[in-house]
């Protein structure tokens, strides 16, 4: 019940004092109240909960997200190099920082 | 699909699996609030991949669960009518009243329906003037919109043959409760994505300072929920407890101000029963006064309830998060998605019914973890 999917909306009409919309989820068309979306255009990507469009997807905001995501392996790389710098004496800062997936620590302390 | 398929990508899961091992130090206990997010965890074997002492103890986000045994046998004795079509989602058929559920009633012969949207309960009522026609309104806060605009359409239309019988639930007096709660475990919550994409997150502000917790909204795909737990981990590991988003795609700081608008206009919020749970205070919705006329319990005389769970039954404890079902003798056995004893073995957002779907604890398992899709051919699983 909590579980709403992402749906294009592809149709809007209305019926009497509320909007509808016809919504692909992805080949499957459904039905949808857009009452609490009334910005909502064709073309526009929504989450509907049984039967109302509750949320209109914001493309910036899942771009920045899947950016942050992609970026996660270069930052904790860029954190744990730095924290070994600090750590290593200058001499031995030079040696290659290991390739790969990184070793699972073991459990916390 | 769009807005799905990137978030269920397997190399970044695992790039997430390996940031989350790197940041953690020491033992955590986070809770996800929503069903939703415990499917994915169980399915995807998420909560199993996690650092050794980083626990995920599942919420009572469900709202077929928590509806409480009272409710559903009044849902009974009202569908049993022969005057009533009583409508309802579908999650709510199978569930186990005292004596019966409402599929076996409707076997029996009872007028039973199934509606995706409570706008059809609205149409079948319109359709059928010489008939009563009741809708089961349960949920969170992400059902009370459609539920309450169910009831201002009927009123628009004049209906004097429907009406509702309502058991709706809120999050945040939840998570207080389970906070408040002497034996409570919980660290740092995943909050559920859509109840805020309705709310927003400004009633879990005061909750995040006042209890020291950190809170992150999160949403309901493979690399929502790996990316909330290492939000939640990153601000316990640096003694934050502040209100952060996850699901910014979807969610908003104040929600969805159309919805709230009618939500508030058609229920006001007062005490509630949660199944297993207890008694909380301005835990759920009741029809405000001057929708009184559409309330179920007082159309019709329901007469004495005397309930009674199933004694094998640890659904309660399971809600609390204080067992798994792996801890219930009855589970697996007794009680089976084909034949449920609980509430959470029925749902698509219970507890038992994602374990029992994995495969967890029976012969069989069936669920296989994303990131293993991701491990070159030869490399040992971890």
């Amino acid at each position: 019940m909590c579980l709403g999917i992402p749906g294009k909306v592809v149709e809007i009409r209305d019926d009497g004092p509320l909007r509808m919309a016809r919504v692909d989820f992805g080949g499957v068309r459904k039905e949808a109240c857009l009452a609490y979306l009334p910005e909502v255009g064709i073309g526009d990507y929504v989450i509907v909960h049984v039967g109302f469009a509750i949320s209109q997807l914001d493309e910036e905001e899942a771009l920045k997200t899947l950016e942050l995501l992609r970026m996660i392996d270069e930052e904790g790389m860029a954190m744990e190099l730095g924290a070994m710098a600090e750590a290593v004496p200058p001499a031995a800062s030079g040696a290659p920082p290991a390739s790969g997936p990184k070793p699972v620590p073991g459990a916390p302390a | 699909m769009k807005y799905v398929d990137e978030y269920r990508d397997s190399a970044i899961a695992r790039k997430l699996v390996d940031e989350i091992h790197r940041i953690t130090t020491r033992p955590w206990s986070l809770m996800e609030v929503c069903g939703g997010q415990t499917h994915t965890l169980v399915k995807q074997g998420i909560d199993e991949a996690l650092p050794k002492g980083v626990r995920m103890i599942h919420g009572p986000g469900c709202p077929v669960c928590v509806t409480p045994l009272e409710q559903i046998d009044k849902a009974l004795a009202i569908a049993a009518r022969p005057d009533v079509i009583f409508t309802s989602y579908g999650d709510m058929l199978r569930v186990p009243g005292s004596t019966t559920d409402l599929l076996a009633l409707k076997a029996r012969g009872a007028d039973v329906r199934i509606v995706y949207s409570p706008l059809d309960a609205v149409r079948i009522a319109a359709a059928n003037p010489e008939r009563q026609v009741v809708f089961f309104a349960i949920g969170f806060e992400t059902t009370a919109p459609a539920n309450a605009m169910a009831v201002r359409q009927a009123a628009r239309l004049g209906l004097d043959n429907f009406s509702v019988l309502v058991s709706h639930v809120l999050v945040p007096p939840a998570m207080t409760a389970i906070l408040e709660s002497p034996t409570c475990q919980v660290q740092a919550f995943l909050a559920a994505g859509h109840v805020c994409a309705v709310m927003g997150w400004t009633e879990y502000e005061p909750i995040a300072e006042k209890y020291h917790v950190p809170i992150v909204v999160t949403g309901f795909e493979p690399l929502d929920l790996l990316e909330g737990i290492l939000m939640a981990i990153r601000q316990l590991e640096e003694g934050r407890a502040v209100v952060e988003n996850q699901y910014a795609r979807a969610v908003k700081r104040e929600g969805n101000r159309e919805a709230q608008e009618t939500v508030f206009r058609v229920f006001e919020v007062g005490e509630r029963t949660w199944r297993g749970i207890g008694t909380i205070p301005a835990s759920g919705y009741h029809l405000r006064p001057e929708f009184e006329k559409f309330d179920a319990e007082k159309r019709f005389e329901v007469g004495d309830i005397h309930t009674q769970e199933h004694p094998a039954c640890i659904a309660g404890q399971i809600l609390q998060g204080t067992r798994t079902p792996l801890d219930c003798t009855a589970y697996g056995v007794l009680c089976t998605p084909q034949k449920p004893l609980g509430a959470p073995m029925v749902s698509a957002e219970g507890v038992c019914s994602a374990y029992h779907a994995a495969g967890r604890g029976l012969e069989a398992p069936t669920a296989f973890p994303l990131w293993e899709l991701s491990r070159p051919l030869g490399e040992a699983p971890r």
